[in-house]
């Protein structure tokens, strides 16, 4: 068939000003006319503008993303699939990756978060993983006082939103991190990671491939809700964005859960080729990535695509982001036993079209051909930009050295840090969500790393999420190492080896030079620190123009990293695991040894941020090596069986990461320090705590000094106090009131 | 012991209960459809926790309309075990075979930690491993825990010994702050007048092994499967 496509009835004239309203440039749309030979129709615009949206193509990010070492000896599939896969040992493969729902969650916090953990699940199941845990990265603006309403109102929606969509599918979410900083005012972060599991021999990847083999469309019907979502997550905020609260998709959990363990049985069938869900963009990017993949073009009849209602055109099918939706490439022929899987999950399946080897996708609807474009140049040969970068001009302002006054009552300043909704406990929320469901939790929500066993191998899986927006605001090149490097830390204390890594990068507008430099930057230190740990990159996604009204969030590229413990048999040398695994105080008697060096710095420090109401400065160095060397005394440690206990040292330094591992459990500390008061706050990089029974002592002293990480005795666990002895003074004080004021900040402060 | 654990569509703890009575319990396990009619000759059924059907309407209200709902309540007419896991437990109301019924939780948040549980009953087969004033540790996961019933109903079945589990602090005392979702009478679990229908919103295959820090909960699925034969007359005999 050769007919020359042609806009519906009733569409719009395509022009220049009609591209432009698509967010396509003069160029863009000049080069889409050129490439098709002539001007597009209404649906190929809307298609073209979703292919082309900073979303989808990452056209201001993927000079930058090259940066990221991708490959090791464990890794299956890097980026560019549904999810990364690395090896994760015992035959064992886990698929992991980690988005953002930062724009809809703003508009819309309950559908936004709960359609971002569905879309995240998705990614991971379309591999042939069954989904095991989840974690939430979120940033919100200030909640306190009148001004913080709204935000308070976009914390409960988000947390809810959250809960109600993991728990009802059933996966647990066992961590993550949550903050509060005033350049989230205007633009909230919400960053879904998912993690899931399958035998090596079972993945699935999204491709299109075999000429004449059938298309399936499963899952929801197709609707108005979304369209264009992809777009507006490629924009920043106006006065006007409150109308786009239609964008917004609408989630259903339960049908999530049915269409993941159809989707599972189906892959088992034997007749599946491809999958691939219906995410940002719809059934344009899933039909157009698919066919990429395979190399092939794909014929798609539109009338044939189950819709909510007839009246839908051409244009909205192909950019509805309505949720739960999938499609399925099966062998010629074998599609029925696809539909009957389905069926028996009560989802509707239907035959759409099918693969061809003509490297363009053509749809037709109602007898005329709406759409024929070619796949590849419009999916790979999207444009790339390589925007101009240079540094803000306050950036010497922002890193002058302000001097930090010491606290006159370091224990004051404990409780007013741990009275902050950004240090307070965050039970609060992870109540909300079901963190043991599936029986794998050995620590959940709440400690430096998350433990789930892996049934059936003696090992177990940790995962954490961490990133500094400060430390990347003052230095985003420190900031995006830190990031890693923490993250590595976080895991080496429950004596986990860094397997692979997937950020989301929240970033401004990448047109102003400053954030286009804030990116680079990030990246480029997040990039050093994943080669010096050696730790590949195998997802992710990039968040550009969470900005309002020129005013940008921090620079926070969220990074997740996932670590294998080989054998926790030996970890619980010392006792339960939960407990050894913990990151509190447990067992009278231990001895309290003090990892890694001070050098007493303040720069984006939590003291320097909600005590002086400061944020100026260099941040902490990282020292890449000292890191290295630590999570190595770390994991040597964890495996020998000496710890009975460990947590790194962040936010709030030293004091503020004792009065965490007393409060965990309510048992305290009589120790000491050789320090000044305002060094307990201090946020120097590549320092632990870790507990040992009295006679593991020496040897843990010795293998300290053997790897050049600095040791010392701090004192013992035990009573239900903490006290402390620092140069000058002695904090003191029972646990149960510190407890108090750090269990009641968060829920005081969203009321 | 034959088990048979039902699946409803949106069942997600269906794989943790399997893992705990195979794997650990070492019991023929096998999953029966919720579109089935048969039960497959299971002395054993568990309904388990999930979402069935999306809680659409009323939590357990759909389930409790499924096909193999009939065999599952001719099973407990006759005096076979059944053993309702949260939304199990849901389910058991909405069908009657259990007394009672849930609303939201009393904060009407999700709820999802550890709670501490009294025993209340040790002559039944189900708690054939605890003793009487046992204090358990497990994990609740639900918005709908929220137990009621009227005035009389609840006196009838406190009467009846049917109060199998309560919500209680660490030391075993009954107070507001340990009741978290508001149950009536801090009932956390019930059983019918027979003894062989048991129903709880806490989740005991979620601490049943030694690796996740917790066993308490592998006492009453090791007691669901305990003796085997008909549990009335355990029931009987223990008064």
């Amino acid at each position: 068939m050769t007919t020359t496509p042609s806009s519906a009835a009733g569409e719009p004239v395509v022009d220049s000003a009609l591209a432009a309203d698509h967010g396509l440039t003069g160029e863009e749309f000049g080069g889409l006319c050129d490439l098709l030979g002539r001007s597009p129709t209404c649906t190929e615009l809307g298609i073209a503008s979703a292919l082309y949206s900073e979303h989808c193509s990452y056209k201001s990010s993927k000079i930058h993303l090259r940066r990221f070492p991708t490959r090791s000896r464990r890794v299956v599939h890097g980026p560019g699939e549904n999810a990364g896969v690395v090896d994760i040992g015992h035959g064992w493969v886990a698929a992991f990756k980690m988005e953002s729902h930062n724009h809809p969650s703003f508009i819309e916090p309950y559908q936004g978060a709960a359609t971002g953990v569905g879309g995240i699940l998705r990614d991971v199941f379309t591999m042939g993983a069954r989904p095991i845990a989840c974690l939430d990265s979120l940033r919100f603006g200030e909640i306190d006082g009148e001004r913080g309403a709204r935000m308070r109102h976009l914390v409960d929606g988000v947390v809810r939103g959250i809960g109600d969509y993991g728990n009802c599918v059933g996966i647990p979410t066992v961590g993550g991190e949550t903050g509060f900083h005033r350049s989230y005012n205007g633009n909230i972060l919400v960053n879904a990671f998912a993690l899931g599991v399958c035998r090596e021999d079972r993945i699935f990847t999204a491709t299109a491939s075999g000429a004449g083999n059938p298309i399936l469309y499963a899952g929801s019907r197709t609707g108005r809700d979304g369209i264009h979502g992809a777009t507006m997550a490629s924009e920043a905020f106006d006065a006007e964005s409150e109308a786009k609260r239609p964008t917004v998709q609408v989630g259903d959990p339960f049908t999530e859960k049915v269409l993941l363990e159809a989707s599972l049985e189906a892959m088992r069938s034997g007749v599946v080729l491809g999958v691939q869900d219906m995410g940002a963009a719809g059934l344009t990017s899933s039909c157009f990535e698919m066919a990429a993949r395979g190399g092939a073009g794909v014929d798609i009849d539109l009338d044939l695509v189950p819709l909510r209602e007839a009246s839908l055109t051409p244009y909205e099918i192909m950019l509805s982001e309505s949720q739960e939706r999938m499609v399925f490439v099966t062998q010629r022929g074998q599609e029925e036993a696809v539909v009957e899987i389905l069926s028996r999950w009560g989802l509707e399946a239907s035959k759409i079209g099918r693969v061809t080897d003509s490297g363009r996708a053509r749809l037709t609807f109602r007898g005329r051909t709406v759409a024929d474009m070619p796949v590849e140049p419009l999916v790979d040969g999207a444009p790339v930009y390589d925007r101009p970068a240079a540094p803000p001009a306050d950036l010497r302002e922002r890193q002058r050295v302000v001097d930090c006054e010491a606290p006159e009552d370091p224990l004051r300043a404990l409780r007013s840090l741990l009275g902050t909704p950004e240090l307070g406990d965050k039970t609060w929320i992870h109540r909300q969500y079901d963190s043991t469901v599936r029986s794998n939790t050995i620590v959940g929500p709440g400690s430096d790393a998350a433990v789930l066993r892996l049934k059936g191998t003696p090992s177990a899986l940790a995962l954490t999420s961490d990133v500094n927006p400060s430390y990347c605001w003052l230095e985003p090149r420190m900031g995006g190492r830190q990031a890693v490097a923490e993250a590595v830390r976080n895991l080496a204390t429950v004596g986990a080896e860094p397997v692979g890594m997937t950020n989301c990068l929240n970033f401004g507008s990448p047109e102003n030079p400053a954030i286009a430099w804030q990116l680079r930057e990030c990246i480029e230190g997040m990039a050093e620190a994943c080669r010096a740990f050696d730790v590949p990159v195998i997802s992710g996604n990039v968040s550009l123009y969470n900005e309002t009204e020129g005013e940008a969030v921090h620079p926070t590229p969220t990074v997740a990293i996932v670590g294998v413990i080989d054998r926790l048999e030996d970890i619980g040398a010392e006792g339960d695991l939960h407990l050894v695994l913990g990151c509190g105080f447990w067992r009278p008697g231990d001895r309290v040894v003090l990892l890694g060096c001070d050098s007493g710095e303040y720069g984006g420090s939590a003291y320097q941020r909600l005590l002086q109401r400061v944020e100026a400065g260099r941040p902490p160095a990282v020292d890449l090596e000292a890191e290295a060397a630590l999570c190595a005394l770390l994991r040597q440690s964890r495996r020998a069986g000496w710890l009975s206990g460990c947590h790194d040292l962040a936010d709030g330094g030293l004091l503020l990461a004792l009065a965490e591992c007393a409060m965990a459990r309510g048992i305290g500390l009589r120790g000491a320090v050789g320090c000044g008061p305002l060094a307990l706050f201090s946020e120097s990089q590549a320092r632990a705590i870790v507990t040992v029974p009295a006679a593991r002592t020496e040897e843990l002293l010795a293998a300290a000094e053997a790897r050049g990480v600095a040791a010392r005795e701090v004192g013992d666990v035990g009573g239900d106090r903490l006290v402390l002895d620092f140069e000058g003074g002695t904090v003191d004080s029972a646990i149960g009131d510190l407890r108090r004021v750090w269990t009641e900040a968060l829920p005081r402060a969203v009321g | 012991m034959k088990c048979g654990i039902v699946v409803f569509p949106g069942s997600n703890c269906d794989h943790d209960v399997y893992h705990v009575l195979s794997h650990v319990l070492e019991q023929e396990t096998t999953f029966l459809w919720h579109q089935e009619t048969s039960l497959e000759g299971c002395e054993l059924v568990v309904l388990p926790g999930g979402f069935s059907y999306g809680d659409y309407l009323r939590a357990g209200s759909m389930a409790a309309h499924s096909p193999i709902m009939a065999a599952v309540r001719r099973h407990a007419e006759a005096g076979g075990r059944v053993l309702g896991i949260c939304n199990g437990f849901q389910m058991l109301l909405e069908t009657g075979l259990l007394p009672g019924a849930m609303r939201r939780n009393r904060d009407l948040r999700f709820l999802s930690v550890d709670v501490h549980l009294r025993v209340e009953r040790d002559d039944l087969a189900w708690c054939s491993g605890y003793r009487r004033g046992d204090v358990l540790r497990m994990p609740v996961a639900h918005a709908e825990g929220n137990y009621v019933d009227t005035g009389e109903a609840l006196d009838e079945l406190e009467r009846r010994g049917q109060v199998v589990f309560r919500y209680v602090n660490g030391a075993g005392r009954r107070e507001p702050a340990a009741n978290l979702n508001g149950s009536e009478r801090a009932i956390a679990g019930i059983c019918n007048a027979g003894g062989n229908v048991l129903g709880l919103m806490p989740h005991p295959e979620r601490c049943a092994e030694e690796m996740l820090g917790n066993r308490d909960g592998l006492g009453l699925l090791a007691g669901a499967v305990a003796g085997g034969g008909r549990l009335g007359a355990l029931a009987a005999a223990g008064g």
